[in-house]
């Protein structure tokens, strides 16, 4: 294995990181709920009775949040190398794997490891491990 | 209405956090995945600087019965590891792996002006949807309807 020393950037991440854990932090303290994207996303498609407001609050921050920095702080990068087919794969998996597992990188990867939840534990092994091989497939093997 | 604005509040803190942490940038998220390339390991020190900050938050949480806010704590209380929590897992990481996107990073890419994010969202939005009708339909089966 080697170190991509280039694009490594332990600092930025780790601030970045903080922050991520600062705001689940929040949420479960203050309003009581779990900071998982999948479920407060999911949970808008059929919502019951007074169980919208709060997550279209939180989606309408998350929307808000790339056009604050790039007011306060410069572009908002991403490159992007799947073609539009892979991304509708992609996106179809996603949405179906992670509301069958009750949550991702958030729910599972950030909030339920840091609540030490064995369930959380093994989805995020499961979605690593599915992750790495995918990456292992795509670029060394088919490639 | 204190409610609505925390949420929005902690929505864009997370949406920030995500941007500075270089989520919202599918080829750093490959760079991670990529163990057989040139590896970075940034994103260990995302979910560590998370997991770290949340130790503490979610040990206080459970010991509470109502939030600051004086609201029910939604923990979660399923403990169960079966078929749906491992095989969505499996299908979420093949997802994450093929574009480099999750939910919460597509989401604020795609609100960046960023069309690939845009159709990986709408794509993302459609699995949910046909999650949701597949458990409808299994929900009426085991009722008894068919």
């Amino acid at each position: 294995m080697t170190i991509d020393w280039n694009h490594f950037t332990p600092w930025t991440s780790l601030a970045g990181g903080i922050l991520l854990g600062l705001a689940s932090a929040i949420f479960i303290l203050v309003s009581g709920r779990i900071l998982g994207i999948s479920g407060i996303v999911g949970g808008l498609l059929r919502p019951k009775a007074g169980d919208a407001g709060w997550r279209i609050a939180f989606v309408l921050g998350l929307l808000a949040a790339p056009l604050l920095y790039m007011a306060l702080v410069g572009p908002v990068s991403a490159t992007v190398d799947a073609d539009w087919g892979t991304l509708v794969l992609a996106g179809l998996l996603v949405g179906v794997g992670t509301r069958y597992a009750s949550g991702c990188t958030s729910g599972h990867g950030v909030c339920g490891l840091a609540r030490l939840s064995p369930r959380s534990l093994a989805a995020t092994l499961a979605f690593m491990g599915a992750g790495f091989t995918t990456v292992f497939l795509t670029r060394h093997v088919l490639a | 209405m204190q409610h609505r604005v925390t949420e929005f509040l902690v929505g864009l803190l997370f949406g920030v956090g995500l941007i500075v942490a270089g989520m919202t940038d599918p080829s750093k998220v490959l760079g991670f995945l990529d163990l057989a390339g040139p590896w970075d390991p940034s994103l260990a020190f995302v979910m560590g600087g998370g997991i770290l900050v949340g130790l503490g938050a979610f040990a206080t949480a459970k010991k509470r019965t109502t939030s600051f806010l004086g609201g029910a704590m939604h923990l979660p209380t399923s403990a169960v590891i079966d078929k749906r929590l491992i095989g969505g897992s499996l299908l979420f990481g093949a997802g994450w792996g093929l574009a480099g996107f999750c939910p919460g990073p597509a989401i604020v890419s795609m609100s960046a002006g960023q069309p690939k994010a845009a159709v990986f969202v709408a794509a993302m939005l459609a699995g949910m949807a046909v999650f949701a009708t597949l458990e409808r339909i299994q929900s009426h089966k085991s009722a008894g309807a068919y």
